[in-house]
């Protein structure tokens, strides 16, 4: 058992999703404290969704600890004395589970996309590099902080920690999808998630279900389903993300190219430049993006002044359905020719976004499938994988489903009073 | 616009077949690690480096008619394998770019087994790590392959040759 320590009294945090978040663990109210998990209030925890649906205003401040709540509640009140479950790792889950979306930056996506950064890496560079989180994990012991990273980046040698923390029924998914919901205003993310806390059982290698619990897992399943098509997967929310992506690729165009900024992006320099310290990028937050973005607004290059004006304004682009056949790849080039004989530079303004999911899958022997199953706890003792169970999960499994879309500026095309045959042309082409 | 998916078919199509699920993950993740610009995201799985972005990709790709995917049944499992359709080389034509190396890379590493490529990748993923705790990590972490001292010290050597190869025509 780690020497932790407790607090003297129990402290509390009032949270929408799950009433009360509890802690009596001292390490885990100093994490809570110290300025790299602080830094979590001012990153929105679902990005651009905000434009979409106006509530979706939660940080990951806000997710982390609903994370850490529902592992605490797992150990606490579940696990606690059954076979299987080694209560000496009891903090370690607990820290594991807070920090371990630690290393999100702002807009992390698209970030991530343009500067080709990895938010795990941060995390793990956070966790174990000379910080308040690592000195707080430190007083636990020296290598606590390596332990903790190995968790999150799912190289700790027990399996049942990292399947309580990364798995298709995880604690981290269970608190998004509920978190999601409840801030963006839609019904369909609502599951019964105590009645799935209270049939979870451990076992070796990972957490299994009570066959009893089959179907709240079902609803969890399509709960999972219905958000990432209507809500992550929006194509508004996706229109304002290509915005936001297009504005990163220009910024650093420009700044490769020697243009000279009104407003200098000193806090980009290092992505630009792609040499960013870990100072460099805590120092990032949604505010500090958005502060240029209003600047930018005003710069020279017409660009760069268009796209920050679309994103402030929420004045998006519009899509169409886009099947990239070969048939509709030449449309597209025809497109891209048409957008440049109209004065509309396409690598900015005519964007193809795809998006994917797979609500559930399971592990096909001897293959890369790589994905652990759920698997049922029968009466007889025996595990059953799920979907083997529940008809209504084989229905869905391994089913992927793929949407992609084409976003363009149907403002600039609506525009007639210069290059009104080449635009009416391009509209023609768009209304397929 | 998808270059990404034409990353990996040029890949593809540089190797001509793969065998394996796992192999083509392993194949991309040594390429990435060699510096190739492919930019899905790996974490660690059961077999080592995996790529739930490159999975989505493969299978996006097999949809829209670009791959082709057969399934082999072994005993006790299903092997599949991908090759370039006629529709894939055609919208590759689309690209115009190259990767300088990578054709001769992805050749070379075809030749190898999963088995050895899931070492290979494995030992990247931790080459940040000194290598007594490579091994550690790997005798921890992949106990079951029972992989011994010389396959890692040969994974090693291979990550050098390849390294040094993929230079080589990269500058070419």
């Amino acid at each position: 058992m780690y020497p932790g320590g407790q607090l003297h009294e129990e402290k509390v945090f009032k949270d929408p999703v799950h009433r009360y978040i509890h802690v009596r663990d001292k390490v885990i109210w100093d994490l809570i404290g110290t300025k790299e998990f602080q830094r979590l209030r001012r990153i929105k925890q679902l990005g651009t969704t905000y434009l979409t649906f106006h509530g979706a205003e939660h940080s990951r401040f806000n997710h982390s600890l609903g994370v850490y709540e529902i592992i605490r509640r797992i150990l606490d009140d579940v696990f606690v004395g059954r076979e299987h479950w080694d209560h000496s790792e009891r903090l370690l889950c607990l820290c594991a589970a807070l920090l371990h979306d630690l290393g999100h930056g702002p807009f992390s996506h698209s970030f991530e996309k343009v500067f080709h950064l990895d938010h795990e890496d941060f995390t793990r560079a956070i966790i174990v590099g000379d910080t308040e989180v690592n000195a707080a994990l430190r007083a636990i012991d020296s290598d606590f902080p390596q332990k903790v990273a190995e968790v999150i980046a799912k190289t700790y040698p027990n399996k049942l920690v990292v399947s309580l923390i990364s798995s298709q029924i995880d604690a981290d998914r269970m608190d998004y999808l509920l978190r999601d919901a409840y801030y963006t205003g839609v019904s369909y993310g609502y599951f019964d998630m105590e009645r799935i806390l209270r049939v979870m059982r451990p076992r070796e290698d990972q957490v299994v279900i009570k066959r009893s619990g089959m179907h709240a897992v079902e609803d969890y399943i399509m709960s999972r389903y219905q958000m990432y098509w209507q809500v992550y997967f929006h194509p508004v929310t996706r229109s304002a993300e290509v915005i936001l992506t297009k504005i990163l690729h220009r910024a650093k165009k420009l700044y490769e190219d020697g243009y000279s900024f009104q407003t200098k992006p000193v806090h980009f320099l290092s992505f630009f430049e792609g040499n960013v310290t870990l100072d460099d990028y805590l120092a990032l937050d949604e505010a500090v993006i958005l502060f240029y973005f209003q600047q930018w607004q005003h710069e020279r290059d017409p660009i760069l002044s268009d796209l920050c004006q679309r994103f402030v304004h929420r004045r998006l682009f519009k899509y169409t359905e886009f099947h990239p056949t070969n048939e509709q790849m030449t449309k597209l080039i025809e497109l891209t020719n048409l957008f440049k004989k109209a004065g509309i530079d396409p690598d900015y303004y005519l964007v193809v976004d795809s998006s994917s999911d797979l609500p559930y899958d399971f592990y096909r022997p001897g293959e890369e499938g790589e994905r652990l199953p759920i698997y049922l706890l029968m009466p007889n003792g025996e595990l059953r994988e799920l979907s083997r169970e529940s008809v209504l999960v084989d229905a869905i499994s391994g089913k992927r489903r793929t949407d992609h879309k084409l976003y363009f500026p149907a403002d600039f095309l609506y525009d007639l009073s210069t290059k009104r045959t080449v635009k009416k042309k391009i509209m023609e082409i768009l209304k397929g | 616009m998808l270059t990404e998916h034409a990353k990996v078919m040029k890949a593809l199509a540089a190797a001509g077949e793969i065998t394996g699920r796992k192999k083509l993950q392993k194949m991309i993740y040594i390429a990435k690690k060699l510096d190739f610009p492919f930019y899905e995201k790996f974490d660690f799985h059961f077999y080592g480096p995996y790529s739930e972005e490159l999975t989505c990709r493969v299978e996006e790709l097999c949809a829209l008619g670009f791959l082709h995917e057969t399934k082999e049944k072994k005993s006790g499992y299903v092997q599949y394998r991908y090759t370039l359709t006629e529709a894939g080389e055609q919208f590759l034509r689309h690209y115009d770019w190259g990767m300088p190396g990578l054709d001769e890379c992805m050749q070379v590493m075809n030749e190898q087994n999963a088995r050895f490529l899931e070492l290979v990748a494995t030992v990247l993923y931790f080459e940040h790590l000194p290598k007594d705790e490579v091994k550690e990590k790997i005798a921890l972490l992949k106990s079951k392959q029972r992989y011994t001292d010389e396959e890692i010290e040969e994974a090693y050597e291979y990550i050098e040759m390849l390294r040094s190869q993929c230079n080589k025509k990269a500058r070419v």
